[in-house]
């Protein structure tokens, strides 16, 4: 077992910057998940603690050690591939003792390592088989059993779960979570789906443009947003936010008044569901452009203050396009921004 | 884990010193060899004892009429094959193995049994005996037959090199998704129509591909000529080699090679031109 | 489509498959038939008093036997030199981004506008002195110039078609990059690389031009065959056609799967 330290990382490709003096600690057993758009380098990231990709500055640290420069097989860890990477030419067996027979472990070793890994994934009924017969989802087990049977120090998981359909992902989902929680084995996990990392990670590392912008717990990345690109990317309905300018430490939208934590022109930062509907003389104007009941509860998109901004209300609300109501957000659950750089203002709410 | 530098380099290196050593060189050497005076400044020697040639004329006539006769007839057998295959659910391999069977035959070979079927007393002569079209053994692949020798070597080369453009057409064929001569049909078009303004437009690298192979190759043309008429029927390439082989006059053979490959490079160059695609059009 | 035109398209496909099998038909006949055969008006079109004697005749000429060795030898070295030197490059230009690249693949494409076997001239100079004149290996070496091309750009559209996931993933778990490359790619692509093989092996078998100008006494079989065409009689003419036609016909129902990987793809 052993944690992660990735020091100012930085990547250049040709003249692009991939990713810019790039840190992030993975402390010994923990889950983090690097999560953000397409382009947005988690992916190289994590390819260069692999050894698959070359940094072009920093270093590369593995249970202490400095793996910089060292190949991927000396590195001491398994990966999970996006497209699982399970060797077509071998029996499932054979691929999930890949691993272990590269250490040259002896004979009756592999063959227990195996039987748990398989065990632990449920595709022991196919050991003897070719990748070829197997779903989707199945082919996704022998790839993580794989990754397990080497009992890594260190688990890379490259998007595992996104050629899966809808139903599936959300059954490996969970089941992923348990294995690995039995595993105790330290994870960076790549993904753009929000859900899969907030449900996944113990903490988050939300990238953008080369960059790192937030690393914390999924609690407080989707709650206290450290800039107005993470709230909006985390999150669906993603964050509304309202322009408001303040003066003295407060500011009136419509009827409603705000404590800022500073002056100037402000971003008022608040959840779909953090807010109560009120008459709309009670709070700030908001007019319904579309009500779309949505089973579980009733997403109403509209306008308020001339920003968009989208709302959940309950099942049962009787809403209707064109109406006008009142917001009134959660005053503890505000993420206050500043219009400017888009970044989170200190002292909340 | 990134490659050092030097490793694809050393993976092309053998191919690249080998094509160098028997393309490049061989390429350079016939070039000057075919402008080597033997010692005399006239550099052009060589050339006009080939344009001298009593058979020059006749080999360059015959070589661009086989040519000019073959090729469209290939291109255009080929693609009614490959569209029956398109149309085929079942014993499509089957009928594409058959097809392409004359890829793996010689032209040499495809002389031989092109001249079974057209000597003297060969199965043609027979068929059209037992019609009551001839009174006997008829000789159809002599000099004095040249339009019927011309026939047989066309039909010889059709035989054996169709299959090549056939090849190369399925596979541009496959290329093709099928939803876009759907989407033409269920917007109202016509098979033919569909097939005129959807699959030929995107068929045309395929198209231009298998023109450029198959013309290069017809101007080699040569051991079917030689098969089946000898030398009654001079083409370029077997020219070169009479030259070389019997004449022993290296000079007038390269001179032949450097001919024929100038207009095999038109060729390409002409089809390149020609059949010219911009890549944003094509799925 | 409907019944009489379903009847049209397969009565055309059924002409088509004729055109190409009637004639080899016919010389298996005259090869099998012999002298009687060859010479007999009007022609029969079944077989009749057939042997293998015929057949096994034409192939104790002396000239004949050496003539057919010699092709075997040549091929078989063509194979093997065409892969060797192609599936490295190959592999370069489908794993690899570097400088150079363009270069190599248009110079291995200018090869296709070339009329390659004439090239054949000038070396029989340069293989007189080297030694080579009038061997095996020397069509070998003028084969491989033929197949080559092929040869890697074939193997690069095999090895392109192989996840570049699957090589990452063997260096994940502990191979080095000869590892994973003997353990994973070429498992995988062994199936193609034995199609790319027996093609190379079918365009030296069936090359003429380079191998008569390159050889006297050491002639392939196509090189013989062309030189003693004019004064042999028509039953061997027709038993050489058929002994040239046989391996390529089974080897082309070898390969068969690949025939597009080999033609279609590598002449995008």
């Amino acid at each position: 077992m052993a944690g992660i330290q990735i020091e100012r990382v930085g990547k250049r490709f040709g003249g692009a910057l991939a990713l810019d003096s790039v840190s992030l600690d993975v402390a010994d057993g923990e889950f983090v998940a690097l999560l953000g758009p397409s382009g947005c380098g988690k992916t190289t990231l994590l390819r260069i603690v692999a050894g698959l990709e070359t940094r072009s500055s920093g270093a590369v640290r593995i249970g202490g050690r400095d793996v910089s420069d060292l190949r991927p097989a000396d590195r001491g860890l398994a990966m999970v591939f996006q497209n699982y990477a399970v060797f077509p030419h071998m029996t499932v067996f054979d691929n999930v003792a890949f691993g272990l027979r590269m250490q040259k472990k002896p004979r009756e070793d592999i063959e227990r390592k195996v039987r748990r890994a398989a065990a632990l994934l449920q595709i022991e009924p196919y050991l003897d088989r070719y990748p070829a017969k197997l779903s989707g989802g199945q082919r996704q087990r022998v790839a993580v059993a794989r990754a397990l049977a080497v009992e890594p120090a260190v688990l890379l998981m490259d998007e595992p779960l996104s050629n899966l359909d809808a139903l599936l992902r959300l059954e490996m989902r969970a089941e992923l979570k348990s294995v690995l929680r039995e595993a105790k084995t330290t994870t960076l996990y790549v993904t753009h789906d929000q859900t899969e990392a907030m449900g996944l990670a113990d903490r988050i590392a939300v990238m953008q443009q080369g960059r790192i912008v937030q690393a914390d717990a999924p609690t407080t990345v989707y709650s206290r947003p450290a800039s107005t690109f993470v709230g909006g990317f985390v999150g669906s309905p993603p964050m509304n936010f309202v322009k408001v300018t303040a003066s003295g430490r407060s500011a009136r939208l419509d009827a409603l008044d705000l404590r800022p934590p500073a002056d100037g022109d402000l971003l008022l930062g608040f959840r779909g569901e953090d807010v109560q509907l009120v008459p709309p003389d009670e709070g700030m104007t908001f007019v319904v452009k579309v009500a779309e009941p949505m089973g579980s509860h009733l997403l109403l998109t509209g306008s308020a203050a001339g920003c968009p901004v989208r709302v959940v209300a309950p099942p049962t609300a009787s809403v209707h396009a064109g109406d006008r109501l009142g917001l009134r957000p959660d005053p503890d659950r505000i993420a206050w921004m500043s219009q400017d750089s888009g970044l989170a203002l200190d002292g909340h709410a | 884990m990134t490659a050092p530098r030097w490793i694809p380099y050393a993976l092309i290196a053998p191919a690249a010193l080998f094509l160098a050593a028997l393309f490049i060189v061989p390429l350079v050497q016939t070039i000057l060899l075919s402008f080597d005076g033997g010692g005399t400044p006239d550099h052009l020697a060589n050339y006009r004892k080939m344009a001298g040639d009593l058979n020059f004329t006749l080999a360059i006539r015959n070589t661009f009429l086989l040519v000019g006769v073959v090729v469209p007839i290939q291109l255009a057998l080929a693609m009614g094959m490959a569209v029956m295959l398109q149309k085929m659910s079942t014993g499509r391999d089957i009928v594409l193995w058959i097809w392409t069977i004359p890829l793996g035959v010689s032209d040499l070979a495809a002389g031989l049994v092109w001249l079974a079927l057209l000597q003297n007393s060969g199965y043609l002569n027979t068929v059209l005996f037992q019609l009551g079209l001839l009174d006997g053994p008829t000789p159809w692949l002599n000099a004095e037959t040249p339009v019927t020798l011309f026939v047989g070597i066309v039909l010889a080369e059709i035989w054996r090199a169709t299959a090549v453009v056939l090849i190369v057409l399925v596979a541009g064929f496959q290329l093709i998704p099928k939803e876009y001569s759907e989407a033409a049909e269920v917007f109202g078009a016509r098979s033919w129509t569909a097939f005129r303004l959807i699959t030929l437009p995107l068929l045309k690298p395929s198209i231009q591909s298998a023109l450029i192979l198959r013309t290069v190759l017809a101007f080699e043309v040569f051991a079917v000529v030689y098969a089946l008429g000898g030398r009654n029927m001079p083409v370029l390439v077997g020219e070169a080699y009479a030259w070389q082989y019997e004449n022993q006059n290296y000079g007038v053979a390269a001179a032949y090679a450097v001919l024929v490959m100038v207009i095999s490079l038109a060729a390409t160059v002409v089809y390149l031109y020609a059949l010219r695609t911009r890549p944003e059009t094509q799925p | 489509m409907t019944g009489a035109r379903r009847l049209m398209f397969w009565s055309g496909v059924a002409a088509l498959c004729a055109w190409v099998l009637v004639p080899i038909y016919l010389i298996a006949l005259g090869a099998f038939g012999g002298r009687a055969a060859a010479f007999r008006w009007p022609k029969a079109f079944t077989l009749v008093n057939a042997s293998l004697e015929q057949l096994a005749t034409f192939l104790r000429i002396e000239g004949v036997w050496n003539a057919a060795l010699n092709s075997v030898i040549a091929a078989s070295l063509t194979m093997a030199l065409s892969l060797l030197l192609g599936a490295p490059a190959g592999y370069a230009l489908a794993r690899y981004r570097f400088r150079g690249a363009g270069a190599f693949r248009l110079m291995v494409l200018l090869t296709r506008a070339f009329p390659l076997a004439i090239l054949a001239l000038p070396l029989t100079v340069v293989f007189i002195r080297a030694g080579l004149y009038d061997t095996p290996f020397g069509v070998a070496l003028v084969h491989t110039a033929l197949a080559l091309p092929f040869a890697a750009l074939v193997t690069a559209g095999l090895f392109a078609g192989i996840p570049r996931e699957l090589e990452e993933a063997a260096w994940v778990f502990g191979c080095s990059r000869l590892q994973a490359f003997m353990r994973v790619v070429l498992p995988l692509a062994l199936p193609g690389l034995a199609a790319a093989a027996i093609f190379a092996f079918v365009i030296s078998w069936n090359e003429v031009f380079a191998a008569s100008v390159l050889t006297v006494r050491n002639r392939t079989l196509t090189a013989y065959l062309l030189t003693v065409l004019a004064e042999s009689p028509l039953h061997y003419r027709f038993a050489g056609g058929f002994v040239l036609i046989v391996p390529s016909v089974v080897f082309i129902f070898a390969v068969r799967r690949y025939l597009f990987a080999l033609w279609g793809v590598s002449n995008r």
